[in-house]
């Protein structure tokens, strides 16, 4: 039996930045109360045109939903300032699925009985192949937590293959330590992606029984670490549904907002993945997020960080993926098959992690961003060091 | 009376001239409308990022520009003097020609540039033979340190990239105009033909714009507009300005009619 730590508690192995972000985030989150604001409250934060925390607030409120309307025709002024109608396009590609948490919420809980597997390096050389020629120029990879089957070196090896095919690599896979996250960026990733999953820590505690990923506050600070380790952009997200989603949202919001300001030249990245709601149980779980709620969450942080990169989750639909473009959301998944190595011809070698609701290629998305006057984008960012 | 006309009023960049002071940003497009938005607009000269410009991905930028059009190439991406020099060299080796517009940014949230670090990277590629036009803060001593570094012309901006602010910094932008004999090139923040006019009537040499074109509702139609205000607003500065109200009124009897020897 292994040992079960206090979820505040850092493992051992487990660096400490000498840094009061969390402090500052959980101090300037603690009274958020959506309840307390009217329509009257979003209408006049929807005449500023930069908003303060507090601003954001308002607009995640329920008292926002009946000005959704209006919120959209801002958010989507605001994604055209700035990004105009390019959506940049990734494909992820699992490598591993080992894990060693035992997230409640998860198909890679360690305790699940699914078919196991990593990719060796011929076999991710060659899903990268594949994935590059569909013309994919951006490859996110993820692993299952496992420090011990997806090593460091291995997900290093990985990154310098991907280098190979790809202009971009991010990656999605188990917080880790400045230094490791230094040797994925000399090996040719800039991006990191980190869910917090849910920022109340009672709640986290429950859902994150085991394993490293127990630990809330390495957790947090995994996108400093990242910075530190020189990588270039951080991505957040927050398991919407886990718990009270707007203020878990509102936390994942500050804390992107006051990690930029730490670091400026940062780009900030947000994600929404949700926990879909049952049915029939619409009524007695207020923590669930139905498209609604999923739309006002991205639409506010458009309007909070106008700035900051939008993903729209492969695990939304079709129909709501390509609506919420124009509106808020600047980068989309395609041609995405979240089993291990599910990218070649070869039968499929692991399990998913969750299903996913748009299976379409990339040829079909790409067509379906043009279809609605908008420009899909492939390359992005000149890895400099490279040169 | 010989009027005004683009022809015997070029702009000159380092030797090269161009009949038109309009600039277009290509970074907003769908890349289908940028040949029709550069003809509408007249213009001789298209930015690109360098970092959209993919050789090998599906739809490559370089290739929806046309070619009669002069690139230049910017450097966004780059967050200091050794990330810009190298974007502009892989400009150069990619054929993209010598001009480089020097970008360096080191703030996600307003984008606004480093000068410091632009000095630096226009004195490193001007000593390599490009036509470095730097993107800066409209401040007069970075401004003089830029002509010493070599610029071509220099490029402050009116407000914060994409925000369609207008001229928020025209009184410094006046201070450059003044100073510096290089040509000014007002970049981001112009929202509207009337800004862009504005900054013409005020000396600058050319304008510079993309967002306020590409967030239209009719991309080309606003490009035609943008090349209108341009002109009326050149044609204004070199037929010199008359009264305006900003200049304080001139009385119309002699002040100093008094004296008798």
């Amino acid at each position: 039996m292994r040992k079960i730590y206090d979820s505040m508690e850092y493992q051992p192995n487990m660096q400490v930045l000498d840094s009061d972000l969390l402090e500052q985030v959980l101090d300037k989150t603690k009274n958020f109360n959506p309840y307390q604001y009217t329509k009257k409250d979003v209408l006049s934060v929807l005449e500023k045109d930069n908003l303060s925390i507090s601003d954001f607030a308002v607009l995640l409120s329920p008292a926002a939903e009946s000005c959704l309307e209006k919120m959209a025709k801002k958010s989507k002024l605001q994604r055209y300032k700035y990004f105009g109608g390019n959506v940049l396009l990734f494909t992820p590609l699992y490598i591993s699925n080992y894990c060693e948490n035992e997230c409640v919420y998860c198909g890679f809980n360690c305790k699940n009985k699914i078919s196991r597997s990593r990719l060796n390096a011929e076999e991710i050389e060659r899903e990268m192949i594949a994935i590059s020629k569909t013309g994919m120029r951006e490859v996110l990879m993820l692993t299952g937590e496992s420090p011990t089957k997806s090593d460091v070196e291995y997900i290093a090896k990985a990154v310098s293959i991907a280098k190979k095919y790809f202009s971009t690599i991010g990656l999605e896979v188990y917080p880790m330590n400045v230094d490791d996250y230094k040797l994925l960026h000399q090996s040719g990733a800039d991006f990191v992606t980190v869910f917090q999953e849910t920022y109340d820590s009672t709640v986290y505690a429950e859902k994150h029984p085991a394993g490293a990923k127990r630990c809330f506050p390495y957790r947090f600070y995994a996108q400093e670490r990242a910075i530190l380790g020189e990588m270039r952009g951080v991505g957040f997200g927050v398991l919407l549904g886990l718990s009270d989603f707007r203020k878990d949202m509102f936390t994942a919001a500050v804390h992107a907002k006051l990690l930029q300001q730490k670091y400026p030249h940062t780009e900030i990245a947000m994600s929404f993945p949700r926990l879909r709601p049952y049915k029939n149980h619409t009524e007695t779980n207020p923590n669930d997020v139905h498209e609604t709620q999923l739309l006002q969450m991205m639409m506010a942080f458009r309007l909070f960080m106008p700035f900051a990169s939008i993903t729209i989750s492969t695990r939304e639909r079709s129909g709501f993926r390509d609506n919420v473009l124009p509106l808020c959301a600047t980068k989309i998944s395609a041609g995405v098959n979240v089993g291990i190595g599910g990218h070649t011809e070869n039968e499929q070698k692991g399990d998913a992690q969750f299903e996913i609701s748009d299976p379409r290629t990339l040829e079909e998305i790409h067509n379906a961003i043009l279809n609605q006057n908008m420009q899909p984008v492939y390359t992005d960012y000149i890895n400099t060091s490279l040169l | 009376m010989n009027f005004i006309t683009n022809n015997n009023d070029p702009l000159i960049l380092d030797g090269h001239t161009f009949n038109s002071r309009f600039i277009l940003g290509s970074g907003k497009f769908s890349l289908k409308l940028i040949q029709t938005v550069m003809e509408y607009g007249g213009s001789e000269i298209a930015t690109i990022a360098l970092r959209r410009a993919n050789a090998d991905s599906p739809e490559n930028i370089l290739d929806f520009i046309p070619k009669n059009i002069t690139l230049l190439p910017n450097t966004s991406g780059a967050r200091n003097a050794e990330e810009a020099v190298r974007i502009a060299r892989l400009s150069r080796e990619l054929g993209c020609g010598d001009f480089v517009k020097i970008e360096v940014i080191h703030d996600s949230k307003y984008l606004l540039p480093d000068n410091e670090e632009t000095i630096k990277a226009t004195k490193i590629l001007a000593k390599e033979g490009f036509i470095v036009l730097p993107y800066m803060y409209p401040d007069l001593i970075s401004a003089r340190k830029l002509v010493d570094a070599g610029a071509a012309a220099v490029m402050p901006l009116g407000a914060p990239i994409g925000s369609n602010r207008g001229l928020l910094t025209k009184d410094f932008i006046k201070i450059l105009i003044e100073e510096i004999p290089l040509p000014i090139i007002v970049d981001a923040g112009i929202g509207s033909p009337s800004q862009a006019c504005e900054a013409m009537e005020l000396g600058a040499s050319a304008v510079m714009a993309n967002t306020a074109i590409a967030t239209a509702d009719d991309c080309a139609s606003m490009a035609k507009a943008f090349r209108l205000a341009i002109e009326a607003g050149r044609t204004a500065y070199l037929a010199k300005l008359g009264r305006v109200l900003d200049k304080g009124a001139e009385a119309s009897s002699p002040l100093t009619g008094f004296l008798q020897d």
